[in-house]
């Protein structure tokens, strides 16, 4: 690990005016940092540390939602009685990810911006252009049985690995940020993450020093909720394909359908094509086959990850119909 | 940096960047917590901290100076097992017992995510699930044993929580 210099922050204003230093990263729960540092895949000067700052609560809202602290750990907010109540898919998606351990400490705001698990990002002597921009990547005629096949660039074929952000994704959650010029900003999840395109290495929106504080979760969305995820192992893996699905059925027809993928894209995919095709209609095989031929209209494998394709087919397919049934 | 280990109080001159576990190890003479693939994976490091269980080789000891560390040592004496350890060697739950600490120390955490009312992904239902053998393999795979002692690991975390559900059923009447 490279040597740093270590800030405990006292306020959310302290931590963005310490967080807009150049080469500077919060840490809050450091599960996913600290092992990035380890193998000196992130290198910065300072941490700031976070986790005592008051952002541990989840609270109701105006409106019928909830707003949760981005310090808010994994475990706490996947049992948190109104969560499990109300957003049964985010409660599900948190507990099909990781082990009980990392979930106690992982904090919310982390989780959302967790690194990809690219064997060739983590693989130093390879070529990757998220981690070395203008490197090159050796996933695309590597090894890429876990990336992703929507959204892809000719830059970069990596997927996000969260379960919880594709929960939120399908829930429309708002991310809530403070900036180190105390400006707060309130972004739509689906607005949150970026395409790699020809910068990888540029996940997200956030600025220097900016700080997710919380994740507002409008009032529950009608129908049932479920979060299926298929990986390599029954627990403790990533998902190779995994769908966030809620849909509302109202006199034998779909009123409303919510379908965001994880184990696909570089970041959670929602894609309003595929839910369009799916409302006003009668559940059946056949519009279920519809709906997920929409979904990977433009999918593109890389020769090991060629199956992901008609595995999210399945897995959506099984789904909905476990949602309609 | 101060540091709360086991109800006792120790002080250690550190590198900024010196993990819980290294602290442990390297510079208490704590090593009952082992280091496996120190990336978070094995779970051969597990601790409790202010009572739940995380992966000590994921995280700063400086981030911990305000905690309460609890590791195996902390737990039980030679002369004294803890329940869990007395049952792991009555059901030969190890044999090299490299992964033994951080599986006894998960299963501390473990017991009290579940009489917290905690679901797991295994769970049918979110609210009060049954705590079945399958909870157990679930809840537990955080807890890598390269010689597959999972079958006696799953027996010794059962007789322990079976043993612990008859005191709550009689606190209830």
């Amino acid at each position: 690990m490279k040597l740093f210099d270590y800030a405990k922050a006292d306020s959310a204003e302290a931590a963005t005016r310490e967080g807009a230093v150049a080469d500077t990263k919060f840490i809050a729960g450091g599960t996913n940092l600290l092992d990035l540092m380890k193998l000196q895949i992130e290198t910065p000067a300072r941490l700031v540390y976070i986790s005592r700052l008051p952002l541990g609560d989840i609270e109701e809202i105006d409106g019928g939602g909830v707003r949760i602290g981005a310090l808010v750990p994994n475990s706490d907010l996947a049992a948190d009685p109104i969560i499990r109540e109300r957003y049964e898919v985010l409660s599900r998606a948190l507990l099909a990810g990781a082990s009980g351990q990392l979930r106690n400490k992982a904090s919310t705001g982390g989780n959302l911006l967790q690194r990809t698990r690219c064997y060739y990002f983590y693989e130093t002597a390879a070529r990757c252009n998220k981690r070395m921009p203008g490197s090159g990547c050796d996933a695309q005629e590597g090894f890429n049985r876990i990336l992703a096949v929507l959204g892809t660039s000719e830059q970069c074929i990596a997927t996000h690995p969260s379960d919880m952000a594709v929960a939120m994704r399908a829930l429309d959650a708002t991310i809530v940020t403070l900036g180190s010029d105390g400006e707060r900003r309130r972004i739509p999840i689906g607005d949150f993450y970026r395409l790699p395109g020809d910068t990888p290495d540029v996940e997200n929106v956030l600025r220097a020093g900016e700080l997710i504080t919380h994740v507002e979760l409008p009032e529950p969305p009608k129908g049932r909720q479920t979060y299926r995820k298929v990986r390599d192992r029954a627990s403790y893996a990533f998902a190779l394909v995994s769908v966030a699905g809620i849909v509302a059925l109202e006199d034998g027809k779909i009123a409303s359908a919510r379908l965001a993928f994880g184990g696909l894209g570089p970041m959670p995919w929602r894609d309003a094509a595929v839910e369009n095709a799916l409302v006003g209609q009668a559940p059946s095989d056949a519009l279920f086959g519809q709906a997920a031929d929409l979904l990977l209209r433009d999918a593109k494998g890389f020769g090991s990850n060629d199956f992901k394709i008609p595995l999210a087919r399945r897995t959506l397919i099984a789904t909905l119909k476990e949602l309609t049934a | 940096m101060h540091f709360t280990i086991n109800g006792q109080p120790h002080q250690a001159e550190v590198d900024i960047r010196t993990t819980l576990l290294d602290l442990l190890r390297e510079h208490l003479s704590l090593t009952g917590s082992k280091k496996g693939c120190d990336h978070g994976q094995c779970g051969a490091c597990t601790v409790l901290v202010n009572g739940r269980r995380i992966n000590a080789c994921l995280t700063l000891a400086v981030m911990h100076q305000d905690d309460e560390i609890v590791t195996i040592e902390g737990l039980g004496t030679p002369e004294k097992l803890h329940p869990l350890q007395a049952a792991f060697v009555k059901h030969d739950g190890f044999q090299c017992g490299y992964c033994t600490p951080g599986q006894i120390c998960s299963a501390v955490g473990m017991l009290d995510e579940v009489e917290k009312g905690w679901p797991s992904h295994v769970s049918a239902t979110l609210d009060d699930p049954d705590f079945t053998n399958d909870e157990i393999r679930e809840r537990m795979s955080g807890n890598l044993c390269r010689c597959s002692a999972y079958p006696n690991i799953v027996d010794a975390i059962r007789e322990v929580a079976d043993a612990k559900q008859p005191v709550q059923a009689e606190a209830a009447e």
